[in-house]
């Protein structure tokens, strides 16, 4: 026999609380306080309604760019309630609950929607990058996020996001292999949704799971549950633990579904998926089964919610009127947006563009 | 003072730079132990340690991608590119990412970010080398692209470049690094980006180049004097965007004529960019169209025909005289 094994890998699973409600992994239940597990469900419950909100807003041709994040609410909530304020936040352009439950005011996140530069304006004290268009891009400038936390010796951890589709650029792979080889505090964290667009997790890749892509990075992958909020809050929650500890990156795939369309620019699931498969993920809804968790626990009711809905719906229009508030934008201020000091060429372009006497 | 060749100016401002603020950071391929495949970084691991110049995975993107991060955290990386054929696997990283943060967050974040990279041709690499690949960054907005053509001038312009509040984007051409040395002072002095050189005065014709073109464009100046008695005025443009075209306009209301020598491929690069601006600003005080001394718009060739590829004295001179002929 001339072969022999010189490696051997292992990915684990990761669930709390099935889909009914019933804890599976009680060794694993993290140990977070009724206020914080109410604040989980709080969370949940207002993402669904701003999702619903942002649909509507849409059709009627109020916002600009909103990609749905319905059925996605455990993965988002529960990656960004594990970690601190000051972890750095690189998300995709579907992860606008976690920006602004780290403290992105909400208006901006509409003015984002909008096309307004306002919206990528991170106030000072928020510690998050805009959202990436670029699917991946925003993988490999992880690397260099945590590079500076560990260069200036902070405990703290840089934590950027994809999906399946993201997992398939090069810069996915380079990103996870320079915070590996540099040992970086990184947390990658997938939402597997199960298509990309349109096309199926199945023809992203061969691999069984995308958690074991962290495989050949040398760095730890876990796949979760991403519709039980608790077990996405545990292994954030492990991850961000090892990296500020100085033990290097983690990438998490999270199993998930979004129960829209891509985004609310035409695409028409039905093209793709069937009712069959929608109704599938939908008795694994993470609102659901966390509700029905906390009313086991006497730690929610539905009066306590409908209650809640309302001061969401509230919130959410009062951000809407600010950002209908905001400034036009107008092309000198784009101008002189591209440098700290404008060029010669770019002045004479503004007196141009801002009808003045070029010099 | 002391005499030195590019690569040792080079090495030398990234040693002041690294002295002088401790946010820089140097940082690509073979930079760290081996000081660069050039040698451009020779002895500043040893000196500044692995947690300020260091080697990185061999991953353009992820070189670039890194630089991004590190500079919204408040760094200004310096990273290499060991080859800018290269570029294109970071193209993203630069154009889409870079030079669009200061944009995209309203000011909120920055990219000090000065992308250092070997260029040109001349030196006979393998293909993806010597590629010129400035117009492709002439034609992004947000980036400054600098190219040197003096040792003295490199250590200038790169120590501004390293201060400059936003993204640049440094060409060093290969043919340059040894090929002559200079008297380049060992104190802190600074080129502004965006200025030209007016490295030879005429009054016949001006000739507009940057890079190793600018040592080619004065050897036809010299030949042009002895020839034919007629005087070039030579500009080393030492930045391709922004263009300085107020130095080209002066030197055109002088001479009323004026040709473009360029390395990179002839079509919607920095010299059609040149041309253009100066017929927006000078087209009365021109006596003839301006004309381009380039190579063909075909790829960057094998080294056998690159020789032959690369614009000549010979063709500068012939491009001098035709353009003095119409």
């Amino acid at each position: 026999m001339l072969s022999q094994v010189v490696a051997r890998f292992e990915i684990p699973y990761v669930q709390i609380v099935d889909e009914n409600g019933n804890v599976v992994n009680p060794d694993l239940v993290p140990n977070l306080s009724d206020d914080d597990l109410r604040e989980l469900m709080k969370r949940m419950v207002f993402t669904r309604i701003w999702d619903q909100r942002a649909v509507r807003l849409s059709r009627q041709g109020r916002l600009g760019f909103y990609a749905p994040v319905s059925g996605q609410e455990a993965s988002m909530i529960g990656s960004e309630f594990a970690t601190n304020k000051d972890d750095f936040l690189l998300p995709g352009y579907r992860d606008i609950p976690q920006l602004y439950f780290h403290g992105y005011p909400l208006h901006q996140l509409f003015l984002y929607s909008r096309g307004h530069q306002l919206g990528g304006q991170v106030p000072e004290g928020v510690h998050c990058m805009v959202p990436q268009i670029i699917i991946g891009a925003q993988i490999v400038q992880a690397a260099g996020v945590g590079l500076a936390f560990k260069l200036r010796g902070e405990k703290r951890v840089a934590v950027t996001y994809t999906g399946d589709g993201g997992t398939s650029q090069g810069d996915f792979y380079e990103g996870m292999n320079f915070a590996g080889a540099m040992n970086l505090p990184v947390v990658f964290f997938v939402q597997n949704n199960q298509y990309a667009i349109s096309v199926p997790r199945e023809l992203q890749t061969r691999a069984q799971t995308l958690a074991q892509k962290a495989i050949a990075a040398g760095i730890p992958g876990v796949q979760v549950d991403g519709m039980d909020v608790l077990a996405v809050y545990q292994v954030v929650h492990e991850a961000l633990e090892r990296a500020r500890n100085g033990e290097g990156p983690t990438m998490i795939e999270a199993v998930t579904f979004r129960y829209g369309p891509h985004t609310m620019s035409g695409d028409d699931p039905t093209r793709y998926r069937t009712k069959d498969v929608q109704e599938e993920w939908e008795k694994k809804d993470p609102l659901i089964r966390f509700r029905k968790y906390l009313e086991d626990k006497g730690l929610w009711s539905q009066q306590e919610e409908e209650a809640y809905i309302e001061e969401a719906k509230e919130t959410v229009n009062n951000a809407l009127k600010e950002a209908d508030a905001a400034e036009k934008m107008n092309i000198p201020g784009l101008i002189d947006s591209m440098f700290e000091e404008l060029t010669p060429t770019l002045k004479r372009q503004r007196a141009e563009f801002a009808g003045e006497e070029a010099n | 003072m002391a005499q030195m060749t590019m690569i040792q100016a080079i090495t030398h401002a990234l040693d002041l730079e690294l002295a002088r603020d401790e946010r820089v950071l140097v940082f690509g391929e073979d930079v760290g132990k081996n000081g660069g495949v050039f040698r451009a970084t020779e002895g500043l691991q040893q000196k500044y340690g692995p947690n300020r110049v260091f080697d990185t995975p061999l991953a353009e993107s992820g070189i670039i991608g890194l630089a991004n991060g590190l500079a919204i955290q408040g760094f200004r990386p310096v990273p290499e590119i060991q080859f800018f054929g290269f570029v294109f696997e970071a193209f993203d990283q630069i154009a889409g990412q870079l030079a669009r943060t200061r944009y995209r967050t309203g000011g909120r974040y920055t990219a000090p970010v000065t992308i250092r990279s070997p260029f040109g041709g001349g030196v006979h690499t393998p293909e993806m080398h010597a590629d010129s690949l400035e117009g492709l960054f002439v034609q992004t907005p947000g980036i400054k692209v600098v190219i040197p053509s003096t040792p003295y001038d490199a250590k200038g312009l790169l120590l501004s470049a390293i201060r400059d509040p936003d993204p640049v984007v440094f060409l060093e051409h290969m043919k340059l690094y040894r090929s002559f040395r200079q008297e380049v002072p060992e104190d802190d002095y600074t080129i502004p980006l965006g200025v030209a050189n007016v490295v030879r005065e005429g009054k016949h014709a001006t000739v507009i180049a940057y890079g190793a073109m600018v040592h080619v464009a004065l050897k036809a100046a010299e030949q042009w004097s002895k020839e034919k008695g007629l005087e070039a005025e030579v500009i080393d443009l030492r930045t391709v965007n922004p263009i300085d075209i107020d130095t080209i306009v002066a030197s055109i209301k002088k001479t009323n004529r004026a040709i473009v020598v360029q390395e990179a491929q002839r079509s919607a690069g920095a010299a059609a960019e040149i041309v253009a601006q100066i017929n927006e600003n000078a087209i009365y005080y021109l006596e003839a169209p301006v004309l381009r001394a380039t190579p063909p718009d075909t790829v960057y060739p094998f080294g056998m025909i690159e020789d032959e590829w690369l614009p000549t004295p010979e063709y500068v001179l012939k491009t001098l005289n035709q353009v003095m002929s119409l």
